[in-house]
């Protein structure tokens, strides 16, 4: 393994027009993604958390190549596969794979278990039927589901059991780097825990990167190495999870933190951190993307977006407020305790 | 009955399909004292929501009958009124929201009229008055500008500002008793808190009762002063929040805890694994002998698998439905 990082994005934006037809022009942009930068290293799993619209799936699916971006880079492995060509970028592509987040909607109800798990294969070598069978019932059995199983039909499973039909479908081609988006989000909570265990017992197994996406800030950190925090289209900060609750540094991430409610009937009661909805990403406001909610705004907030910069050792923040120190503790007194915000 | 708002005793619902019934909910009894929050907790399928929805008589029928129990509010047994008395308690005494605010508004009527109507209908005001209050009770409920929004329409809005509005309407006739059905679950997580903060407000100004039906532990924790576990269609656990979350009994609501990921929990490169609960959840059509969870349940023993258990008492104000109560020496130490 090298310690170049696995997967590079630079500067990725997405703009959707929004309204105008085959002939007039849009009549707005909606701006998904604004300008993301990070890296994955090898056998890490990255985290991108945030609110809906914050654009995290958007990254995900440009990455893939599923959604073209409007600018910037995609390095996988050192080459830049945007510029590839349609069979270049095919031999990329099978490096890296997804996992859905509504796993009734994933899969072709039509599909056997076997042709669902083994259709990878018909992308490459193209091996005889009964090896793809034999291929696909070993990926079940590693997933927790058995041979039988392959002849059966996705209505015939659980929602946990048609993840797990997901994850061995992801799994066939030997993937790199698995994007995850959202991937327990529409599981119960014991049902999660399963998923969530096997899903890093591969990690393990296969030495495999994950993009983890999530709005689940206790599952991200939970399983995620390091952690991007997406506001409006934005990477507001990026933590390594030990610091990610315990310090955080944009007051977006220590709001959001603190609107977690703890399973801890003894600490109740914080009011909300943050008032009113997210704004519209059709016109975002100027300068940082948080400062009409943040109650640390101060006049260069609006003027200027602040770029992400490092604050302490890996964490970067991208915040006017942030003089390497961390943010909460010199602003009028506030502390951060467990993810709580005290005064 | 002082202070006793519901009680729900002994219900059992079944829906009936081609392939046999399915016993949605078994034997269910729980009292709602007035003022209090109480919150049912379970995954999907467990009859939480079957549950909340027998009480106002939402059960769809066909399929879905309620095989026996009683539902009292206020003494008087729900499930023998006649449809036209129902109709003049739900929305007026008992009020109800749901998870998908998108659904349950009628999306061609403004949101001003949804709001107003049951004010309407219940307490007879004349539309301007209606209305009226309608503004009041979105301003109540904080949706900004609200009386520009009352002309507005439900698609107008963003899915914060609907459940808003869901609760204005559930608020206007001053219920004693709201159910709210996973009232947060589709929403993000700064709104759920402030969505949360608001139920408490209105909560403490009209000292209403809250049914909270939920799947989410920490929305419990933070709500209820009592919870109730469902799982498979039976209470399996009933405490106070904090024994509940402090002192769990039953390896059930034991599993659900430790199975979730805490924030805060995480140091510098270490990963604690989550503790699962093997298998799933059992099929509402199998019959059962002896407890439903233990399948799954790593202290069980040859008992468990034959009898059903009773819910015990474990200690003041907390039951459970376990073996494990009137026989300790059971419990394994090492899970």
């Amino acid at each position: 393994m090298s310690d170049a990082p696995l997967l590079r994005v630079a500067e990725l934006a997405k703009h959707f027009p929004l309204g105008g037809g085959l002939l007039s022009a849009p009549r707005a942009w909606v701006q998904a993604v604004n300008g993301v930068s990070f890296e994955v290293r090898r056998g890490e799993c990255f985290g991108l958390v945030g609110e809906s619209g914050c654009g995290k799936t958007t990254v995900g699916r440009m990455i893939l190549g599923l959604i073209p971006p409007t600018r910037g880079r995609v390095e996988f492995d050192g080459q830049d596969i945007l510029g590839l060509d349609r069979r270049g970028f095919g031999r990329v592509r099978r490096r890296m794979q997804i996992i859905f987040q509504d796993p009734y909607s994933s899969l072709d109800p039509r599909m056997t278990v076997e042709r669902i798990v083994a259709e990878p294969l018909l992308a490459g070598a193209r091996p005889p039927r009964a090896e793809r069978r034999r291929v696909a019932a070993g990926l079940l059995d590693r997933v927790g589901l058995r041979a039988v199983d392959l002849d059966k039909y996705p209505h015939e499973f659980s929602g946990g059991q048609r993840q797990r039909i997901g994850i061995a479908r992801a799994l066939c081609a030997r993937p790199e780097l698995i994007v995850a988006d959202e991937p327990v989000s529409a599981l119960d909570v014991s049902i999660q825990a399963q998923v969530i265990n096997l899903l890093q017992d591969l990690q393990q197994e296969f030495g495999l990167s994950y993009i983890f996406i999530s709005h689940d800030l206790s599952v991200v950190e939970h399983v995620c190495s390091r952690i991007a925090v997406m506001y409006l289209g934005s990477i507001v900060e990026l933590a390594p999870a030990a610091d990610f609750s315990r310090a955080p540094r944009h007051p977006y991430t220590a709001a959001l933190l603190a609107a977690v409610p703890l399973p801890d009937p003894h600490r109740r009661g914080a009011p909300p951190a943050m008032e009113g909805d997210v704004p519209s990403p059709i016109d975002p406001p100027a300068g940082c993307p948080f400062h009409p909610r943040c109650r640390y705004v101060f006049d260069r907030c609006p003027a200027e977006k602040p770029p992400l910069v490092p604050a302490a050792e890996g964490h970067l923040v991208a915040c006017w407020l942030n003089d390497g120190k961390g943010l909460p503790a010199q602003v009028d007194g506030l502390k951060v305790e467990d993810g709580r915000l005290l005064r | 009955m002082t202070g006793c708002l519901l009680r729900i005793e002994d219900l059992s619902v079944a829906f009936h399909g081609p392939e046999g019934n399915a016993w949605a909910v078994t034997g269910v009894s729980f009292d709602l004292n007035a003022g209090e929050t109480l919150g049912v907790v379970g995954e999907s399928g467990c009859g939480k929501s079957v549950t909340s929805l027998s009480i106002l008589g939402l059960i769809p029928s066909p399929p879905g009958t309620i095989e026996s129990g009683r539902v009292r509010f206020e003494g008087r047994n729900l499930l023998e009124l006649d449809p036209e008395t129902l109709r003049g308690l739900r929305g007026r005494d008992i009020a109800m929201i749901f998870q998908e605010p998108m659904t349950s508004l009628n999306p061609v009527l403004t949101i001003g009229r949804q709001v107003a109507e049951p004010l309407m209908v219940h307490r007879g005001l004349s539309r301007s008055a209606a209305l009226a209050q309608a503004a009041e009770w979105l301003e109540r409920v904080r949706i900004p500008a609200a009386r520009r929004r009352l002309d507005d329409f439900p698609h107008q809005l963003s899915g914060g500002m609907r459940q808003r509005v869901m609760i204005a309407m559930a608020m206007v006739c001053r219920p004693k008793l709201l159910i709210a059905d996973e009232p947060t679950t589709a929403l993000d997580v700064s709104i759920q808190a402030q969505i949360l903060a608001l139920m408490l407000d209105l909560k403490q100004e009209t000292g209403m009762a809250l049914l909270l039906i939920t799947h989410n532990l920490g929305v419990v924790a933070q709500m209820a002063t009592r919870v109730v576990v469902m799982y498979a269609g039976q209470v399996v656990e009933e405490a106070g929040s904090a024994d509940l979350f402090d002192r769990p009994f039953h390896p059930y609501t034991q599993g659900l805890l430790r199975s979730m990921p805490r924030l805060g929990s995480r140091t510098a490169g270490t990963r604690r694994r989550l503790t699962e609960i093997p298998g799933m959840v059992p099929a509402i059509t199998a019959t059962m002998a002896g407890c439903r969870f233990a399948p799954r349940c790593p202290h069980a023993f040859e008992h468990c698998r034959a009898h059903p258990p009773d819910l015990f008492a474990v200690r003041d104000g907390q039951r459970a439905r376990c073996w494990l109560q009137p026989y300790p020496q059971r419990r394994r130490s090492d899970v």
